[in-house]
């Protein structure tokens, strides 16, 4: 296990804006490549700063843009959380910004290799793959990212249908067979347009798993599908940001 | 999964925060992921000032029997009072 520093950072995200962010990185001169995690709607919280250094200890330079920092700067995560979703959510626009101003700052980093990797949990799932079909990335993780095929029930977000054939890396998909958003027939249906895209993915179903399943400090916690999905990432990012 | 659903409201009256009471203008209604309540999915309301900053706010999240039970209460609480007085 790797010694590692994390403290909370400022990037330039959408349109230049100045962002807070939480950055992870291993103690050391390798170089390395860099995740850009993705929060949750409920916000930059603590759940999602312990995977950002867990991406750290897996060898990895790792950054989470707190998306709501815009609402809510300097705000506890869950009153930021209910600011931004009073105003309606995170337009896609800004998150693909917000993620390529992330991806820039890790780049700029002197230990970067170059390559960079996003990872999104529910509603950060939709964004990981919204933002692997936007920018020039090296690998994509959607975790139950809901509305990925599918239209969301306030129209504020389509689906990434249109957009799958822009998908520029490898993508892993991690999922629980009894989630209903996504259902097992719409991360089928996900598979099937990546298939006929030509794109490279590979996606976990977990028995006995439902969403969030990878969430320590909720009732939905699996420890077998989330150990198992750990390493399934770590597999992943060793073969393509190493 | 995450519903986006969300209703606002224009609410009248007070509630008390972290930092006492205030008044609070706005209401914030959506069924989705909660941050404390162990559910996955909760009844969640907010009682705001967004002109005070987004710590101005009480917060509640509910599970759905609870939320329904306290509709009716609410409910049955203003048929009980006074017509008059409920205006």
């Amino acid at each position: 296990m790797c010694s590692l520093t994390a403290e909370t950072i400022t990037i330039s995200g959408d349109g230049g804006d100045e962002i807070e962010a939480y950055l992870a990185r291993p103690h050391g001169p390798k170089r390395r490549g860099g995740m850009v995690v993705i929060h949750h709607i409920p916000g930059y919280d603590r759940a999602t700063k312990e995977m950002v250094r867990r991406f750290a200890e897996l060898g990895c330079d790792a950054v989470c843009p707190n998306l709501f920092h815009r609402e809510a700067p300097g705000a506890d995560p869950d009153d930021a959380a209910a600011a931004a979703r009073a105003r309606g959510g995170v337009p896609d626009d800004r998150l693909v910004g917000d993620v390529a101003g992330a991806a820039a700052y890790l780049r700029s980093l002197d230990t970067s290799n170059g390559k960079i990797g996003v990872i999104g949990h529910c509603s950060g799932g939709r964004q990981a793959v919204l933002a692997a079909c936007s920018l020039p990335l090296d690998a994509a993780i959607d975790c139950y990212g809901g509305y990925v095929v599918r239209d969301s029930p306030d129209d504020a977000r389509t689906s990434l249908e249109p957009r799958l054939s822009n998908l520029g890396c490898p993508l892993l998909g991690l999922f629980g067979k009894d989630d209903q958003r996504p259902s097992p027939a719409e991360v089928a249906e996900l598979a099937t347009l990546l298939r006929e895209n030509g794109k490279e993915f590979e996606f976990h179903s977990y028995d006995g798993a439902g969403h969030a399943f990878f969430a320590v400090d909720r009732p939905s916690y699996r420890v077998e599908a989330a150990v198992d999905g750990w390493d399934k990432i770590a597999d992943f990012l060793g073969r393509h940001l190493s | 999964m995450c519903t986006y659903l969300t209703e606002t409201i224009n609410i009248a009256g007070s509630g008390k925060g972290s930092a006492g009471w205030f008044r609070v203008t706005d209401a914030t209604v959506y069924f989705d992921h909660p941050v404390h309540a162990l559910a996955e999915h909760t009844l969640n309301i907010d009682f705001a000032n967004p002109s005070r900053g987004p710590g101005a706010r009480v917060a509640v999240e509910l599970t759905a029997e609870s939320a329904r039970a306290l509709v009716q209460a609410i409910e049955a609480t203003l048929a009980s009072a006074p017509a008059d007085l409920t205006r």
